[in-house]
């Protein structure tokens, strides 16, 4: 069985971003960019069902500029078998990034497809959905556990009041929760290694897909800073100001 | 033209989101028509038709629907979707799973979490957690949005619109139904409370987090929220945790007890109207955006308030 993890580029989750003055956009120059942390999560799944003798192969794969090649060997670092760079510069919609990777499902016939939740970036959460619909395949999204069978796979997902567990026909979709798994670092060795490992490289244009983005950014602005407010000295004095600011 | 909002719902009871997602959905300008698909799910259909400015409700009516599955929704929605210039759902964990999905199937980017409607193709939702916000207008020739309820006001009771049953849509069969655990609470829900108590890393385990988060959520008829470490430290339920990729939420008063403020978190509850941290360090981070802070220790501090409050 072969799996394939889509992987992101994105500002690190570390990083306090800033809105450029000129409404332009976030300014992404000399901030550090990182593997987006649910695909990680995502890697890390694959693995352990290609250690858990469940799957033979694990291939990442990035849609972006040159250096989210970075990306990809940080997932083949901690174990992935091969990467795929689909080269594209500026701004890649989710409709287009799983129009890409509908291409590279086609291509490849994996059984399975393990995306992050979102991209902490853009935030959209909408990726696995809409590569799923593509498909036609089920989708597993938000999953907190997932048990691979020979034909289908039970993924149980967070949602609002809990957990739902549902049963997808492979192959399938699935996207990963906070709580699926605690990824692994990678080791000096293979990091070393994982400089040998193949990656592919194709473009949009090769695989046929439109690009283009549908919705025009208008403009980017910081959001309304909140005051920070007042230190009180006690819980007695804490009651008395949310008294006074009517919310008690 | 007409606005379809897919309600979200348990087939009893509408979620408190879809109410406020209809406020948003009005701000498109055009007739509104809610869809309630579930599996005996007239009571939600009827609860939909009595709310303020709805033009129509449909109906769809099938064990299929009983779970909100995405495949065989989608493939509902997309049916109706001819008739239809808008499609908007709240931003809940239903919303944000089938609306993607219908979004491929009609080739129309989506935007996500709708702050603010600014004309019926522009809108404003948050990236980066929160950090910016930005302004987009949709190119396509439908709009597809979900709408982050916590930028709307819930839409009023009043209406009686008629409830029209639609026909069941082919299920394309590719996921069943298994489970659930349902999360049994006498308290608020989350996202729709006046008031939340959220508990961090602090807690240290789920036994305190329960002895002394719960009582002062008690005295202030609060929901419960959590961090994401005191959820992955299994002190409280994964359902419960706020932020950036948890819930996100304004109620009149959020406190905060032991809990630093990282910007994953403050994207849950930065919004709310008045906030109070509770925290020994004081330069968390959290102090930043409180109205008011208390510096000390949370097992001594929570206590005394509980006392405070009489
Ligand atoms: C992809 C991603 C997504 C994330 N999504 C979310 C999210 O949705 N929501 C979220 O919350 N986090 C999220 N995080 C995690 C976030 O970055 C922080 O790690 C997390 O919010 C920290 O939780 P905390 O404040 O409880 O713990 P800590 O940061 O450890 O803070 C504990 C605080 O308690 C204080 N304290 C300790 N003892 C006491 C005491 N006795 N009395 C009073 N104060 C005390 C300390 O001073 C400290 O400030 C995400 C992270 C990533 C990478
Ligand atoms: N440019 C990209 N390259 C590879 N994977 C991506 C890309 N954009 C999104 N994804 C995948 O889709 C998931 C959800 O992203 P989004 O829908 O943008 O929130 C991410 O966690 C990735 O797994």
């Amino acid at each position: 069985m072969k799996v394939l993890v889509p992987v992101k580029r994105v500002v690190d989750y570390n990083v306090k971003i800033r809105v450029k003055p000129d409404g332009t956009g976030v300014d992404l120059a000399n901030v550090k960019q990182s593997i987006n942390p649910f695909d990680e999560i995502a890697v890390e799944e694959a693995l352990r069902l290609k250690e858990a003798g469940k799957v033979t192969e694990v291939i990442v794969v990035s849609i972006g500029p040159a250096q989210a090649t970075e990306t990809l060997r940080s997932g083949l670092a901690v174990g992935a078998d091969r990467g795929i760079l689909v080269k594209a510069e500026g701004r890649v919609e989710p409709l287009a990034v799983a129009k890409v990777l509908a291409k590279i499902v086609e291509q490849e016939k994996p059984d399975l497809v393990i995306l992050g939740k979102q991209a902490i970036d853009d935030d959209s959460n909408q990726t696995g959905q809409i590569l799923a619909a593509l498909l036609g395949w089920g989708q597993g999204t938000f999953a907190s556990k997932v048990e691979l069978g020979a034909d289908s796979v039970d993924v149980t997902r967070e949602v609002d009041g809990g957990l739902q567990t549902v049963s997808l026909k492979l192959p399938a979709i699935i996207t990963t929760d906070l709580r699926l798994n605690e990824p692994r670092y990678a080791s000096l060795p293979n990091i070393m290694k994982a400089k040998k490992k193949p990656i592919a490289e194709t473009t949009p244009e090769e695989l046929g897909v439109d690009v283009a983005p549908r919705l025009k950014v208008l403009n980017t602005t910081e959001p309304a800073k909140r005051q920070a407010g007042v230190k009180v000295a006690d819980a007695a004095e804490l009651v008395s100001k949310l008294k006074e600011a009517g919310v008690l | 033209m007409t606005t379809l909002l897919i309600a979200d719902h348990d087939n009893t009871a509408l979620k408190d989101g879809t109410a406020k997602a209809l406020t948003a959905a009005r701000e498109l300008g055009q007739p509104v028509h809610v869809l309630v698909a579930g599996h005996n799910a007239r009571a939600a259909a009827d609860a939909a038709a009595a709310l303020e400015g709805v033009e129509k409700v449909l109906l769809a009516d099938d064990a299929i629907y009983a779970h909100g599955l995405a495949e065989p929704l989608a493939a509902l929605v997309a049916g109706l979707a001819d008739g239809y210039k808008a499609l908007v759902a709240p931003s809940s964990s239903n919303g944000k799973n089938v609306l993607p999905r219908i979004s491929a199937l009609l080739d129309v980017a989506q935007v996500s979490d709708v702050t603010k409607v600014i004309s019926p193709d522009t809108f404003e939702h948050p990236i980066y957690a929160g950090n910016a916000i930005e302004t987009v207008q949709t190119t396509d020739a439908k709009v597809i949005l979900t709408i982050r309820t916590t930028g709307f006001k819930a839409a009023g009771a009043g209406g009686s619109a008629p409830v029209e049953a639609v026909a069941v849509a082919a299920d394309p069969a590719v996921s069943q139904f298994k489970g659930e655990e349902v999360a049994k609470s006498e308290r608020p829900e989350l996202t729709a409370a006046k008031v939340i108590v959220s508990g961090g890393r602090a807690l240290g385990s789920s036994e305190q987090f329960q002895a002394v988060i719960a009582p002062l959520a008690d005295k202030l008829g609060a929901a419960i929220g959590a961090s994401r470490a005191a959820v992955d430290a299994g002190y409280a339920a994964n359902d419960l945790q706020v932020g950036q990729t948890g819930k996100v939420v304004a109620p009149d008063l959020y406190v905060a007890v032991g809990i630093s403020g990282a910007i994953q978190h403050l994207a849950g509850m930065k919004d709310s109207k008045v906030i109070v941290a509770i925290n020994k360090d004081e330069e968390a981070p959290i102090f930043q955006v409180a109205d008011y802070g208390v510096v000390g220790d949370l097992f001594k501090v929570v206590p005394e308030l509980e006392k405070a409050l009489g």
